[in-house]
């Protein structure tokens, strides 16, 4: 071992998952082995947004030479899901959206699953369809779920049966309709965004191989191995002592790899065909069609100031387009609710979030978790608000943005943050006061800025736990159940153990890939930002707990105080005696006693465990709370564009951003989140999922639905850390992974109002878009 | 129907029966266990599947194995040979140009057949070579900036 990297917490370390895949080597769902064995899966997929089904005529498809198995809604009665269990794993009753898995096939080779899949006759009698969440809560709305008194759900959510709406949450604080007369300005806007998708470059995949013994086993690029056995055991009745979920890295998560998608179909298929392994791998418009997307979002929002810039008063109504099935959304709204503010401490404040039920496909948790959609809304009246009362809108925000100890809308305290600077730093690094000229006559520039918070959005109660084993050479095995999903967990894990532990960065092995639920020591889900946070308490936690067998071991060998000894560099030493212990050897074979007359010590293994403790429930008609979370990233982005008025197409040209992460474990990964993040959100801003009045998608490929190419990426994006320590933060750490895309959107709306002096309360940004806007108000004479 | 094709793929002759239907794409994986090629979208609009064709970058899902014989065919498992990284495999771990990792081998071949033609690329150069390969993760900046330091060692 050349290189030797002490106390690496805070130092930008090489990922220890970066040479697997450079060389090719690193293994993903679809590149696992599994012999001639195999039988691959197919799904029937309804072609309807709403319909019954009268029949499912099966004989055909099976009677194929090859077909093994046709699996429906028959053969799986229980309902799923994660908050919600509101969704049959196959179609039973009725279909809600086009491509909703009626049945699934299993043959001997994929192209005979596909010739199969087309001898399936289903009969259905169309049902009246609703797409949008708005239209969906009227009265006298086609329902969706008629059934959903039946459901199940955690005593945190609170549907409404009878409607559409899966998921009510009510925030009320202080009295807005006093408060209305002592604003200067009021700004009231209706904002709309579309269906989004993840677009991971790796599809969802799944193989599953249910043995004679009633053992399971699952492989699927997850990014909760956990919550996956736990579901999968609980609603096909299987222990979860027999359910196994095996998920190597993950080819691209951002929240359409959380929960549970069609893995628990390709499970159904496996129980038909007991001791094959069966796979399914979605077809990119499977991708878009059969898997998870981003809510839809229809916004109502009124936000009032007063003269002198303070915001006063908001009311807000969110109604999230859920999709067919709400398991994961119903908390997607519920934090849009609690959080709906943005990161402002309104006194008076009137907050109705809902999930409501749409025959479209299921929305499902994505970066960001419910924060872009909000923030879209909340961070252009902010800029509307400062511009009628004439002030800077840096200063605006300064003024009125979150700050440590602020009772925010829940009524909980604000834990310590520092938004100011990083609005002061996003600024800076934009050149937000210096004039900038457009590089031709028919472009024009233009600047914007957003700012964010986002927590943790959660059950109040997801625990991490993490095991430490030493090696003979005093290399160590770190154990977590958190996945890589390019995040750098792993790298960070390395980090958190040999800064706790006293040992280099380079002892350390990650024995994380995969994470098997056989194996892996528990992690509830690698979502929400909470794994440099939660997990690397737990690493933390794990890796001290190391390191106290090992001083009592030496302690008790020297004869000396526990207090008076440490671990640096590897070694243990006594600052009282001055005497030093290599790791080496002495972590697994102990220490030997004078003259070998028996020994002292043995193979040291670690074990550590975190779990929140502190968050309680709120009040189900205020939203009031002594701890509604557990705590808050926040964050400001700046842009810097160009838009083309003779065609409307926009070049972002820089996005400057400053996040405040408390510690920032590995400095130059979080830069990599943010400048990721930042043209993430940059794409989302010109992405939507467009569906025909039959809820057919009408762009499922790459080439219809856009995400940033090279081309697009903006040349300069810059990042900027804050290190505001969190409390319970491991060094003081907190997430950053999904904060980094939450505002962009918004920013880059007002930097197009900067540019253009024209407002676009509607995503996707399109240039047609943009130059039907420009030749409106042309006609309009303005 | 099966075509005995022999083609050479990473400087090694292989000679094996393909269906006429089964892409370069299904064979280098499924014949030859090279799956560090991808699959993305299968319709030649991700460039996951990125391979080098006698030096030429190939979306490999719209390549029939049939067409691939008498060529010369290169995977990301070919660039370091002999356990010595290639230099922009050096420099994507250097300039963490890695999040999930799943475009990587594609984006790798992309850059080494740029630099073959080009070894001192704009970055613009870079950016245009680089825009049939879809990255979710990185935002392209240290992918971009791994390629450029590597043709700046090219002098």
């Amino acid at each position: 071992m050349i290189e030797q990297t002490n106390n690496p917490v805070g130092k930008s370390v090489p990922r220890v998952d970066a040479f697997d895949k450079v060389t090719g080597a690193a293994k993903y769902v679809d590149d696992m082995q599994f012999g001639p064995g195999l039988y691959y899966g197919k799904f029937v997929h309804s072609p309807y947004a709403h319909a019954l089904i009268k029949g499912v005529d099966v004989s055909k498809a099976l009677a194929l030479p090859g077909v093994k198995a046709v699996v429906t809604g028959a053969d799986t009665p229980g309902r799923i899901g994660l908050y919600m269990k509101d969704r049959y794993i196959y179609a039973r009753d009725r279909v809600r959206y086009v491509g909703e898995p009626v049945a699934g096939v299993v043959a001997i080779t994929e192209e005979l699953a596909e010739e199969a899949v087309k001898l399936v006759v289903v009969e259905y009698e169309e049902l009246e369809p609703v797409f949008d969440p708005y239209e969906a809560v009227q009265p006298g709305a086609p329902l969706i779920h008629p059934d959903m008194a039946e459901y199940k759900w955690p005593n945190f959510i609170f549907p409404e049966p009878g409607t559409n709406i899966s998921e009510h949450f009510k925030l009320r604080k202080g009295d807005v309709e006093a408060a209305w007369p002592k604003c200067a300005v009021i700004v009231e806007q209706t904002f709309r965004l579309p269906h989004i998708q993840h677009v991971p470059l790796e599809t969802h995949v799944a193989i599953a191989r249910w043995d004679q013994t009633g053992e399971v086993t699952l492989w699927s690029p997850s990014q909760s191995p956990f919550s996956q056995r736990d579901l999968l055991a609980q609603s096909l009745d299987i222990s979860h002592g027999d359910m196994r979920v095996i998920s190597p890295y993950v080819g691209g998560g951002f929240g359409g790899k959380a929960g549970i998608s069609i893995e628990a179909n390709v499970v159904v298929m496996a129980r038909a065909v007991k001791g094959h392994p069966v796979k399914v791998r979605m077809t990119r418009e499977e991708e878009f069609t059969c898997t998870n997307v981003r809510q839809s979002l229809n916004a109502h929002t009124k936000i009032g100031c007063d003269a002198e810039g303070h915001v006063l008063a908001m009311e807000t109504r969110y109604y999230f387009g859920g999709g067919a099935a709400n398991d994961y959304g119903v908390n997607i709204a519920r934090a849009s609710g609690y959080s709906c503010t943005g990161p402002y401490p309104i006194p008076n404040v009137k907050g109705d979030s809902y999930c409501v039920y749409t025959n479209t496909p299921i929305g499902s948790a994505m970066r960001g978790f419910g924060m872009p959609e909000i923030h879209w809304g909340i961070e252009q009246i902010m800029d509307r608000l400062a511009e009628e009362i004439g002030m800077d809108p840096a200063e605006f925000r300064r003024i009125n943005c979150v700050k440590t100890g602020d009772t925010i809308l829940t009524g909980m305290k604000m834990p310590a943050v520092d938004l100011v600077a990083c609005i002061d730093k996003a600024t800076e690094a934009i050149g937000w006061d210096k004039e900038k000229k457009a590089s031709a006559p028919h472009k024009r520039r233009g600047q914007g800025l957003a700012i964010m918070w986002k927590a943790p959005a959660m059950p109040p109660n997801p625990g991490s736990s993490a095991i430490v084993r030493f090696n003979e050479d005093a290399t160590l095995n770190v154990y977590v159940g958190a996945q890589e999903l390019g995040q750098g967990a792993f790298t960070v894990a390395a980090q958190m153990a040999a800064q706790a532990l006293g040992i280099p960065y380079e002892w350390v092995r990650v024995s994380a890939n995969p994470v098997d639920t056989k194996y892996s020591p528990y992690e509830w889900q690698t979502v929400a930002s909470r794994i440099t946070w939660s997990m690397g308490n737990a690493v933390k936690a794990a890796a001290l707990n190391a390191r106290r067998q090992i001083l009592e071991i030496v302690a008790q060998y020297w004869d000396e105080d526990l207090e008076n000894l440490d671990i640096k560099n590897g070694i243990v030493i006594s600052y009282k005696s001055e005497r030093e212990q290599p790791l080496k050897n002495m972590v697994v074979y102990g220490l030997p006693n004078d003259n070998f007359e028996g020994w002292q010590g043995g193979p040291i293994v670690g074990a550590g465990k975190f779990m929140p403790t502190y968050v309680t429930n709120l009040d189900s008609e205020t939203g009031q709370g002594a701890r509604a979370v557990v705590h808050y990233t926040v964050g400001a982005q700046a842009v810097d564009l160009e838009v083309d008025i003779e065609t409307g197409q926009v070049d972002i040209l820089k996005i400057a951003s400053a996040y405040d992460v408390g510690k920032a474990i590995n400095p130059d990964l979080v830069l990599t989140q943010i400048e990721g993040g930042a043209v993430h959100g940059m794409s989302s801003a010109f992405e939507g999922m467009f569906f025909d009045e039959q809820g057919r998608l009408r762009n499922p490929s790459l080439v219809d639905y856009k995400i940033a190419t090279a081309m697009d990426a903006p040349r300069e994006i810059h990042g900027d850390i804050v290190e505001t320590p969190l409390e319970d933060g491991p060094w003081g750490a907190r997430g950053v992974g999904e904060h980094v895309m939450v505002q962009t959107a918004p920013a880059i709306a007002n930097a197009l109002h900067d540019a253009l002096g024209v407002r676009f309360n509607d995503l996707p940004l399109s240039s047609e878009k943009i130059y039907l806007a420009l030749r409106e108000r042309e006609a309009g004479g303005e | 129907m099966l075509h005995e094709i022999t083609f050479t793929v990473n400087g090694d002759p292989y000679t094996l029966a393909v269906r006429s239907e089964h892409t370069l794409l299904k064979v280098l994986r499924e014949k030859l266990g090279l799956t560090g090629t991808k699959i993305g979208c299968e319709n030649g609009e991700c460039g996951a599947c990125t391979v080098l064709l006698d030096g030429e970058p190939v979306n490999s899902c719209l390549i029939l194995a049939v067409e691939a014989a008498g060529h010369k065919i290169e995977t990301v498992e070919g660039m370091s040979i002999g356990g010595e990284l290639h230099p922009l495999q050096k420099a994507f771990i250097k300039h963490n140009a890695v999040q999930c990792g799943f475009c990587t081998p594609g984006m790798l071949l992309s850059a080494q057949s740029l630099l073959a033609r080009n070894p001192k690329p704009t970055e613009l150069e870079v950016r245009e070579a680089l825009a049939g390969n879809l990255c979710r993760c990185t935002g392209y900046v240290r992918i971009v900036d791994a390629v450029l330091d590597v043709s700046q060692e090219v002098e």
